[in-house]
């Protein structure tokens, strides 16, 4: 993108951190997988009282 | 500076110097441990919540609880008009969380081991054992069971400590705790 | 008035006013502009309102004045936590992003349009949920944990200010996208809009739990809806309401390092370190909203050590890596001014006499000291038994959203001032002392509330005497002083925010128009060079290059690391002596 300096290829994590929207997708669906959906499929796996 | 784009266009290979790996390292190391002392507490620590829990309709439940006082009541709270009940030690033990009480007063002896169940009839409260300080969350609709030794003697508090409307401040409970064998 | 006017000009492709920075040489959007006011001056004006009724709150916790009845107490309660938690903070938030994205991007904002509807849908959902809750039969506390039931405009309210916040978090993006198409900065985004791409994040992530959860609840509330079940609200929810203040930390972080490197020049050690830090927010911060869910029946211990450690505390340590390379950047900038006698000339020397830098400061230490330590103990599953719900958690809280984000906030609200609004501070001997009364009643706000939730003492509780319960009990008397001493602070913190709102308000209103002329003395003292301005070629690239020694940080790593572990082994210590429970 940017045309100063080296032709240096840029390295791959630099890339990923450049992607606000990459970083929008992880931050989101990693949340969403660890904390809420990994929840609620242990709330429904409670057994009811006899 | 922070508020310009860096001035190098590969900036992710800059060396780092080497005081601020060192804090990392440490920083890092420090989360590991943390991680693992709540792991290692669970197989060598005494103080670990049950995740015994079952789903239960609030008004069956406040049949169990009121079974369970007509079994082992022993008399009265004073002139309190709560029912005192004293349950075997090993015994399970029921407690109920309603708008604004807990129901009813325990009696339990020192040393001895008792199946707690706690839920709510009507809306969430808090179980807070005062001055112990051992504190856990009571939902309408789940039975949670927690197995509960007490170490010392004396008259102890349960405080609601989950905000539970009007009344929330009125509403409290007891467990008397008395020296083995002694009280039936 | 000659920047005040707008000129006509390109900002990458398209046509739209801008004026230039005198100071920075951005150009400077003036929808962005006009934007970043309103968001700024809304947010002052729900800080002024929640802030009164925090200080109702504090008067009525303490036990000889005990101000007000109960269902008023629960009432300002609830509304304290509304406007402080969430509408003080992400109006403040969304000045933030504007500007860094648009400001510091040299960028035009991408729909401004779009923004004034965000703003508008937030003001109005705002306004609608205090005025429900002010009605009095919406008192059910910021976390409207159900069944508790408030009436559906409460929820309505809310709904509508996360609709607005959320269009306002596209804009942020949409503005990212402009300004690579357009060219306008080369190479990576600052790392101060990089923090601010955190902050964003999260907030999408917090303000979709909050959909997922609240719309059900209101349709709940107007009766189409039969159930919710309490632990599923309360997991979701949490979603929401731990996140929101996560957003607060990315924000308050980039804060930070803005107003380190406006004031001092200064770098970041390592743009790799410091922005791996982010990433590790931007993964892992959300998991902390299980700390509420720690005595919680019906969810696993597997679940709730992950989740509670952020993913074996990768997000702590994002912040531990702030914590020195924020300091550090600022060791690093002023020795490379001169001051590199000893240990702690860069910092004795520092602009202590700016509000802007005094505030950052004092954020920084308080939000590490006692919001941060207090946040990983109080977020330990077992030792989590000892606090759920006692006043140790606001008073964490208060340590992180009042003593950390709000101080932060404020001392950028200094440079705000003349870089945005154009109006030099007004009554500067006053502003000097404000970050500091503010931030001293905030410290002891948080410190004494921890102590009282030490003690045991419930949390939103009215009358910790319970002279009304049938079945008596009394807190220990040591309780009665610390909740008497929570009620000074807050006078004191209240005295600082009051401060805070009139400096602003006056700034505002009557300050002096700032000018290419007096741009840089507006910004307040800065720190004399005291080497000669030929050797500024010796600036590295990098923050840390030829500086990547830092005695003086090292020395306040460790000392705050000693402190952090002594205090968390203390903790378990506390722990083996309670009643065996299993």
């Amino acid at each position: 993108m940017s045309d100063t300096g080296t032709s240096e290829k840029i390295p791959f994590m630099q890339r990923v951190l450049d992607n606000p929207f990459l970083l929008l997708f992880l931050g989101v669906t990693v949340p969403a997988t660890l904390y809420l959906v990994w929840g609620l499929v242990e709330l429904t796996q409670i057994p009811v009282a006899e | 500076m922070a508020v310009r784009p860096p001035e190098s266009r590969v900036w992710w290979n800059e060396p780092v110097a080497t005081g601020e790996l060192v804090w990392i390292g440490i920083a890092f190391l420090w989360g590991l441990f943390m991680f693992f002392m709540m792991i290692y507490w669970h197989l060598e620590g005494k103080q670990n919540l049950s995740a015994e829990v079952y789903r239960v309709k609030p008004d069956r439940y406040v049949k169990k609880v009121e079974a369970f006082v007509e079994q082992y009541r022993i008399g009265d709270e004073g002139d309190t008009g709560y029912p005192l009940v004293a349950p075997p030690p090993g015994s399970d033990v029921y407690l109920l969380a309603r708008l604004w009480e807990f129901w009813p007063v325990l009696q339990l002896e020192k040393g001895q081991s008792y199946r707690l169940h706690l839920s709510s009839a009507d809306w969430q409260h808090g179980f807070s054992l005062q001055p112990v300080n051992l504190n856990i969350q009571v939902h309408p609709g789940l039975e949670h069971i927690v197995t509960i030794t007490p170490t010392e003697s004396g008259v102890f508090s349960v405080v609601c400590n989950e905000f539970c409307g009007a009344g929330h401040h009125q509403m409290t409970g007891r467990i008397r705790v008395v020296e083995p064998g002694q009280g039936r | 008035m000659a920047t005040a006017a707008g000129e006509i000009g390109v900002i990458g492709g398209i046509a739209a006013k801008f004026r230039t920075c005198p100071v920075t040489a951005l150009k400077i959007d003036l929808a962005a502009e006009r934007l970043i006011k309103a968001n700024a001056v809304a947010a002052v004006v729900f800080l002024a309102i929640g802030g009164v009724l925090g200080l109702l709150v504090a008067l009525t916790r303490w036990p000889a004045v005990h101000l007000l009845d109960s269902d008023t107490f629960y009432m300002v309660l609830t509304a304290h936590g509304l406007n402080v938690l969430l509408f003080w903070i992400i109006f403040f938030e969304m000045a933030i992003l504007y500007f860094a994205s648009a400001v510091l991007l040299n960028c035009r904002l991408a729909a401004p349009q779009f923004a004034w509807i965000a703003f508008v849908l937030m003001v109005a959902g705002a306004l609608l949920t205090d005025f429900t809750v002010l009605q009095g039969d919406s008192s059910v506390m910021f976390t409207s944990y159900v069944p508790l039931r408030a009436s559906p405009n409460f929820y309505l309210g809310l709904i509508l200010f996360a609709v607005g916040a959320l269009i306002g978090c596209m804009v942020f993006f949409g503005t990212l996208v402009v300004a690579r198409e357009e060219r306008t900065y080369e190479g990576s985004v600052p790392l101060v809009t990089f923090g601010a791409i955190a902050a964003a994040v999260i907030a999408v992530f917090t303000i979709a739990s909050g959909a997922i959860i609240l719309i059900p609840t209101w349709l709940w509330s107007l009766g189409y809806i039969g159930h919710i079940d309490t632990l599923m609200y309360k997991l979701v929810w949490w979603g929401m309401g731990h996140s929101s203040q996560q957003i607060n930390v990315s924000a308050h972080v980039a804060v930070w390092y803005a107003i380190a490197a406006i004031l001092l020049g200064a770098k970041p050690l390592s743009e790799k370190v410091s922005r791996t830090a982010f990433l590790f927010y931007i993964l892992f911060l959300q998991l902390a909203s299980a700390h509420h869910l720690l005595v919680e029946p019906g969810l696993s211990s597997e679940w709730k050590v992950f989740n509670t450690s952020y993913a074996l505390y990768l997000a702590v340590l994002g912040s531990l890596i702030h914590g020195m390379t924020v300091p550090g950047a600022i060791e690093a900038a002023q020795r490379r001014n001169g001051y590199v006698h000893g240990m702690f000339e860069w910092l004795r020397r520092a602009p202590w006499g700016n509000p802007a830098f005094s505030g950052m400061f004092l954020s920084l230490v308080m939000f590490g000291f006692i919001g941060g330590i207090s946040g990983v103990v109080l977020g330990t599953e077992q030792l989590n038994i000892m606090m759920h719900n006692t006043l140790y958690v606001p008073g964490h809280f208060h340590g992180t959203v009042v003593a950390g984000t709000t101080l932060a906030f404020m001392a950028l609200t200094y440079l705000v001032l003349p870089l945005i609004f154009r109006r030099e501070v007004m009554w500067p001997g006053l502003a000097k002392w404000q970050p500091w009364l503010f931030g001293i009643g905030a410290g002891g706000i948080s410190l004494f509330m921890l102590g009282a939730g030490t003690l045991g003492v419930a949390r939103r509780h009215w009358d910790i005497t319970f002279a009304d319960a049938i079945l008596s009990f009394d807190y220990p008397a040591t309780a009665f002083l610390m909740l008497g001493l929570n009620g000074i602070f807050a006078i004191l913190a209240t005295v600082g925010g009051a401060l805070y709102v009139a400096i602003t308000v006056a700034s505002v209103l009557f300050g002096r128009p700032v000018h290419e002329r007096n741009a840089l003395h507006a910004l307040g003292p800065l720190p004399q060079r005291v080497v000669e301005s030929g050797s500024s070629a010796q600036v590295g690239r990098h923050g840390s290059e030829g500086f990547g020694h830092l005695p003086g940080t090292y020395t306040l790593v460790a000392v705050f690391f000693v402190a952090f572990a002594l205090y968390y082994f203390v903790n378990w210590k506390y722990l083996s002596e309670l009643w065996p429970l299993s």
